[in-house]
């Protein structure tokens, strides 16, 4: 009982976790920061490399190489190892600007960087999901390769893998936290001095809650999408 | 067959691009195909092709499915690599490897069995994106042609439908006018009919009429016999990827000379009655 009574206390004390809110929600706004720029960036550069890798022709072999290489790299190697090159290795480069970067900033690099590779492989199975036929249909009617992407296969493509893309943020959204081991100043390092000052951990449930505040939204919002698809799906088929 | 139908507005021509091509006879060959082979891996899919179009004319493809008709339409607007021999059309060498096949697909619609429209796009949209990006039009104008190519089909409508909201014969009605709205000169139909109901066929086959009268030049790869006898110049019989026999479509469908053709054609004519 005594036992029972301590980890309560220890965990679920809501005197402590009402003192620990503020200090947390101060590191979680850098968290939002993070991830809200990342995933623009992942958004944009995760699409142009998965057009690079669907480039026809032997001229563009080095590129599609270049891209393969990207993304292999970056979805092999864990996510702390990059932080560890990019928030301690770049600083000691001293490369000019790219050394003298907020930890943010190199948060914000890294979670770039791994989460491009993984979403370049869902915007290349969504390109290559959409039938030949709509390509051979493009292509017939005078449309140059770049026109076919731009109007027809890529946004039929980007439809398709929205649930999977969100799905990927959900996992960027709490990999924000990771980069603290490069001194980014966000919500789990700052639970943690919190919980290190007081002696307890509900410092640690703050930031835990949220994070799931903003995930169950986009959860229930991938959901639904998934849904709404497959009722629209299962109209056509009759 | 079944009769005509009398769902298209108007008889007039549904493309302006149909008419109107001056000073050329009918001997002047639009398209000429030259020995053209072509293999999947080992399979040889068209054997030694050779095929000559007038302007104006229209020549139907008949033969089973797999004897080449699909392989050799696709051919002649470059989405299949010819191995062997030698296309030409409208004075073009397409084989040399020098085509700017851009410009070339701009002048040859190509419809497809099942029809291709851009599912994402609005039928408005699916009819004014070639004309807006590959020929360069303002939206107002190629929307002003679209909407009258739409009407002349009696779709005008369901301008602002998605491509799902249509029946399988209205979504191929629209895909004929999507490939006339880039004006072509010539026009590739891969059996159109054949994902469609039995009673969708017919509003489609009258548009097809309509273009062969308005003096499109069309190379029709159909299992409509009926059709092909009536509108056709010249009907060829592939098998095995050979053009075995052409003709006028009297004598392909009456007496034709070869034991493959009859038996084909027995197949087909029994076929029909079963239906």
């Amino acid at each position: 009982m005594h036992a029972l009574h301590q980890v309560l206390h220890a965990f679920f004390n809501l005197h402590s976790f009402t003192l620990a809110m503020p200090d947390v929600w101060a590191g979680f706004q850098v968290n939002l920061k993070m991830m809200v720029v990342a995933e623009v960036f992942v958004l944009v550069l995760a699409l142009g490399i998965a057009i690079v890798r669907g480039l026809p022709g032997p001229a563009a072999k080095p590129l599609r190489a270049l891209a393969i290489a990207y993304t292999d790299f970056f979805r092999g190697t864990p996510i702390i190892i990059v932080a560890f090159f990019i928030g301690f290795g770049l600083p000691g480069l001293q490369l000019g600007f790219i050394s003298n970067l907020s930890f943010t900033t190199y948060g914000i690099i890294t979670l770039t960087l791994v989460y491009t590779a993984y979403v370049t492989e869902v915007y290349r199975a969504g390109i290559e999901s959409v039938h030949a036929s709509q390509r051979a249909a493009a292509r017939s009617l005078g449309l140059t390769y770049a026109q076919t992407m731009r109007y027809v296969i890529v946004p039929q493509a980007v439809r398709r893998v929205i649930p999977p893309l969100l799905n990927d943020f959900v996992g960027l959204q709490k990999d924000t936290s990771i980069v603290y081991v490069i001194g980014v100043t966000e919500a789990a390092s700052l639970a943690q001095q919190f919980s290190t000052t007081n002696g307890d951990f509900p410092s640690y449930l703050v930031a835990a809650v949220f994070f799931i505040l903003i995930t169950i939204p986009l959860a229930r919002f991938t959901d639904h999408l998934v849904a709404a698809r497959e009722r629209r799906e299962r109209a056509q088929a009759f | 067959m079944s009769a005509n139908g009398t769902g298209v507005g108007s008889t007039e021509p549904a493309s302006s691009a149909g008419a109107g091509f001056a000073g050329a006879g009918a001997g002047n060959a639009f398209v000429e195909v030259r020995e053209v082979s072509k293999w999947f891996g080992d399979l040889q899919v068209l054997d030694k092709v050779s095929l000559h179009v007038p302007e104006h004319h229209v020549v139907c493809l008949i033969g089973a499915s797999g004897s080449g008709k699909s392989t050799l339409l696709r051919c002649l607007n470059l989405l299949e690599h010819v191995e062997e021999g030698e296309i030409h059309v409208d004075g073009l060498q397409l084989t040399n490897g020098k085509v700017d096949v851009n410009e070339l697909r701009k002048k040859i619609g190509i419809v497809f069995q099942a029809y291709n429209l851009f599912p994402h796009m609005t039928v408005l949209q699916n009819v004014t994106l070639a004309p807006r990006k590959a020929r360069g039009l303002s939206r107002n104008e190629a929307e002003a042609r679209a909407r009258l190519l739409l009407r002349r089909i009696g779709l005008e409508a369901k301008a602002d439908e998605f491509p799902d909201r249509l029946s399988g014969g209205q979504q191929q009605r629209v895909a004929i006018v999507r490939a006339l709205a880039m004006e072509p000169k010539l026009m590739l139909l891969d059996e159109i009919t054949s994902a469609l109901d039995p009673q969708l066929v017919s509003d489609v086959l009258q548009l097809v009429r309509e273009l062969a009268e308005s003096g499109m030049t069309m190379i029709v790869a159909t299992h409509e016999m009926g059709f092909a006898r009536e509108v056709a110049d010249k009907v060829c019989f592939l098998d095995a990827g050979k053009i075995l026999e052409e003709g006028p479509p009297e004598q392909i469908f009456s007496s034709p000379s070869e034991p493959r053709t009859r038996e084909f054609l027995a197949r087909v004519l029994e076929a029909e009655k079963l239906q």
